[in-house]
């Protein structure tokens, strides 16, 4: 079929998603908190090397590491989310493997975060 | 997917090669060589230059080429100046001018290939259309409501100040062209050039609709596709700086919305 569109209609498209902006910035906000968040977590993960498990246990029930072990799992998930779903527009052209890769890496980084978080929690407040 | 090898029909390979008979000072000008009435694929011819009898400059060689080597090759240029971006094209793997790229600064055999991931309509000529409609589509022109002055629309020393490295943009598209960003979304993502055209137009205080030219622009591919990789302002033969520009587009952005 040939395309008598003109060149101007095919930029104009769709027109303005009237969005972005959101996106773009949170994405720079997680990666500011990731910051200490992953200090946090590298220099506590380097710390407690060699330990053993009663001892990893005892260290991540502290209120404190808790609370910091879940802001870091929910703000990494959440910033990684992000960068992939960019990724994935950056590249990945064909309609319909575009959107399912976009909800499957959305899916993937929420479960990621559903179950890391839990086992803080179950760790936190179990026996 | 984006494509990361060429298809079949486009495999580049390699051409005839022109002597220079008797010049004893030469310079081999490797140049992408296609024509879409042969059916073939393209393919790099080399031209021995006599460097003795050519001007200083990339452009000044391929003109010898085309009026003493090969009348065939096929090349876009105007101004020989740098003023009006006709010969943009890859010159030893960077995009630039060839009116202002001197021969003596590239090392050993010049490669000339066109803009990259351009479709290419002959030769070293890439087709313009999809980037000209890109610049027509942000209305590069200065909008306003309020009614015309009888005399010059009023600009202070300081506002037009702002418009200093964005004006002198000739958009050539050796900065468009050099971003993975354009392409491999060159369809829906403006381009740093585009980018660089609309800020001007941002900034310019006489305009009247920067809100609704910001309006326009965001969006998650239009704007959003830059990501600072910076090739565009590396590439820019006149110097300009549109990841600057992008990134002040894009505070503006984050001022009119948090």
């Amino acid at each position: 079929m040939t395309d008598y569109k003109t060149p101007l209609a095919k930029v104009r498209g769709l027109g303005s998603a009237k969005d972005g902006t959101h996106h773009w910035f949170t994405h720079r906000i997680t990666a500011l908190a990731n910051i200490p968040l992953v200090i946090f977590f590298v220099v506590s993960f380097v710390g407690n090397a060699g330990k053993g498990h009663d001892e990893w246990v005892a260290w991540l029930k502290q209120p404190l590491v808790s609370v910091l072990m879940i802001l870091f799992v929910a703000n990494f998930t959440h910033h990684m989310r992000l960068g992939l779903q960019v990724l994935i527009e950056d590249y990945v052209h064909t309609p319909g493997t575009k959107m399912f890769s976009l909800i499957m890496v959305n899916f993937a980084c929420i479960l990621i975060a559903a179950i890391s978080i839990f086992s803080v929690l179950r760790i936190a407040f179990g026996g | 997917m984006a494509e990361f090898s060429l298809p079949a029909n486009s495999k580049v390979g390699k051409g005839k090669s022109v002597k220079a008979d008797g010049a004893t000072n030469t310079k081999n000008f490797s140049v992408y060589r296609w024509n879409p009435d042969d059916g073939e694929n393209p393919r790099m011819d080399t031209f021995e230059v006599d460097m003795d009898n050519c001007g200083p400059m990339v452009l000044d060689a391929l003109i010898k080429i085309k009026n003493e080597m090969d009348s065939t090759v096929t090349f876009r240029r105007s101004c020989r100046e740098g003023v009006c971006g006709s010969c943009a094209m890859n010159i030893d793997g960077k995009n630039g001018l060839a009116c202002t790229t001197a021969i003596e600064d590239v090392k050993g055999d010049v490669s000339i290939t066109p803009l990259p991931h351009m479709e290419v309509v002959k030769d070293l000529v890439p087709n313009m259309s999809n980037f000209y409609a890109q610049y027509a589509s942000i209305k590069p022109w200065m909008r306003t409501q309020s009614p015309t002055p009888e005399e010059e629309r009023l600009q202070s020393p300081e506002d037009r100040k702002k418009l200093d490295g964005l004006y002198e943009c000739i958009l050539c598209a050796c900065c468009s062209t050099s971003c993975p960003s354009y392409w491999w979304n060159g369809d829906k993502y403006l381009g740093p050039a585009i980018l660089l055209q609309a800020y001007r137009w941002l900034i310019d205080s006489r305009d009247e609709t920067t809100g609704e030219r910001l309006d326009e622009l965001e969006d998650p591919f239009r704007l959003y596709r830059c990501h600072t990789i910076m090739n565009c302002s590396n590439a820019c033969p006149k110097g300009l700086n549109p990841a600057k520009a992008i990134a002040e587009t894009k505070k503006m952005m984050v001022e009119r919305k948090y």
